[in-house]
């Protein structure tokens, strides 16, 4: 298995901040438009609790393979009730009463340390599955996506078992989940650029701030496309032009571009001048990673 | 008996808390002599995650063998019902109504949590 550690081709992470900005346009719009220049590209959606590239994609899916993970569970007979996981565990995944010990497996973050901690060794580990991965292909575009089982908390399980399946010889687009949480950090984490898309509106652009953020702490270098430039107001560029963040591109509101998603149609197979610009933006990212194609 | 009724301040005129993981205060009423304590619940008030279950667990160990509050999730009710602590909800009005209400045995005990976690 390759991890993202180690030198593979370029990874971009597509984030927003706020959602419904553009997201999976811009991920299936790049990757569509590599495959067509036989740019080997590989689209991963990690948007796991909604994912949704595959309506654009439609790629046959060949594999699909469950995620699990580590919970506790207490052997009643071993333990002494001393209390000492449920004193170390932050998510309050255990609860012991003097007679009974009660597990909540959907609070546990796998950590181990109920196990470690157990001084007569009453803790033994349990697997749970908490949804699945799905890899396909789509054409010449390599594709896998994730789904977290309804009810589930956790959904960074399943997006780093989505990175583990990322091939160095491919430029990897992950279309990241909406939000500036765990799933995001989990998403952005390691890629070589990202793209946060944004629309020109007060609640666009202050989630945008919050993704700026979270890319400098990660140290990911990140540019901006604006998505329905023409509506709003010109705040998104002036934040941009401030801080020194590169414009990518700007796509304006036009019904014709939502008729076509409407239909599970892509910006770039519903508007063939679109290819190149996604193209030259494949350029810009590359140059913004530190590699030159 | 100890009853706990949930509070959004540390007095008995104030209005019961509507939410059980969350509330600010737990008031602990000693139906015998209509005395009570306050407990302060505000680590869990602020907690990212797990309020209820820890609350739950909190609430077990004030002794107490009611709990009153406004609504309680699912796994705020199993922490609750292991510990054999009956759960009233619904419950509005100071924290002094409320208990004197259960006194009058106007209260009917939930068979089930009435709300999703992180309502």
């Amino acid at each position: 298995m390759w991890n993202c550690d180690d030198e593979g081709d370029v990874i971009i992470c597509i984030g927003s901040g706020k959602g419904g900005t553009g997201k999976t346009t811009i991920s299936t719009s790049l990757a569509l438009a590599l495959s067509k220049h036989d740019i080997p590209v590989q689209l991963i959606d990690c948007d796991v609790e909604e994912p949704n590239a595959n309506l654009f994609l439609k790629a046959s899916i060949h594999t699909k393979q469950p995620v699990k993970v580590m919970v506790p569970k207490i052997d009643e007979e071993l333990c002494t009730h001393c209390n000492k996981c449920a004193e170390f565990c932050r998510f309050n995944s255990l609860v012991i009463y003097p007679d009974k010990t009660l597990i909540f497996p959907e609070m546990c973050h796998s950590c181990y340390g109920c196990i470690r901690i157990c001084p007569v060794d009453a803790i033994k580990p349990e697997s749970r599955e908490i949804g699945r991965i799905e890899v396909g292909d789509a054409g010449k575009i390599q594709f896998a996506d994730g789904l977290l089982n309804i009810g589930e908390a956790r959904a960074t399980p399943i997006i780093s078992e989505l990175k583990s399946s990322i091939s160095p010889t491919h430029t990897t687009i992950l279309d990241a989940p909406p939000g500036t949480s765990c799933p995001f950090v989990e998403t952005a984490r390691k890629s070589d650029v990202c793209i946060l898309v944004t629309e020109p509106t007060p609640f666009g652009l202050n989630d945008l701030k919050l993704a700026v953020e979270v890319t400098e702490i990660l140290g990911v270098p990140r540019g901006v496309i604006i998505n329905c430039c023409d509506v709003g107001d010109d705040r998104v560029e002036r934040y941009c032009e401030d801080e020194g963040i590169e414009l990518l591109m700007k796509i304006p509101h036009e019904r014709s571009i939502a008729e076509a998603y409407s239909k599970g149609i892509n910006l770039v197979e519903a508007m063939p001048q679109y290819m190149k610009l996604f193209l030259e933006l494949n350029d810009k990212l590359r140059r913004m990673a530190g590699r030159q194609r | 008996m100890i009853i706990l009724i949930t509070a959004a301040e540390n007095k008995l005129e104030a209005e019961v808390d509507p939410r059980f993981g969350r509330s600010k205060w737990f008031a602990l009423y000693e139906t015998d002599d209509d005395s009570a304590e306050f407990v302060s619940n505000e680590q869990n008030l602020n907690a990212p995650s797990g309020a209820g279950v820890q609350a739950g667990a909190n609430a077990a160990k004030t002794g107490a063998k009611v709990v009153i509050t406004g609504n309680c999730g699912p796994k705020a009710f199993r922490a609750l019902d292991a510990a054999g602590i009956k759960v009233v909800i619904g419950a509005s009005g100071t924290v002094r109504e409320a208990a004197e209400k259960f006194k009058n045995g106007e209260c009917k005990y939930a068979t089930d949590a009435n709300v999703e976690g992180h309502w």
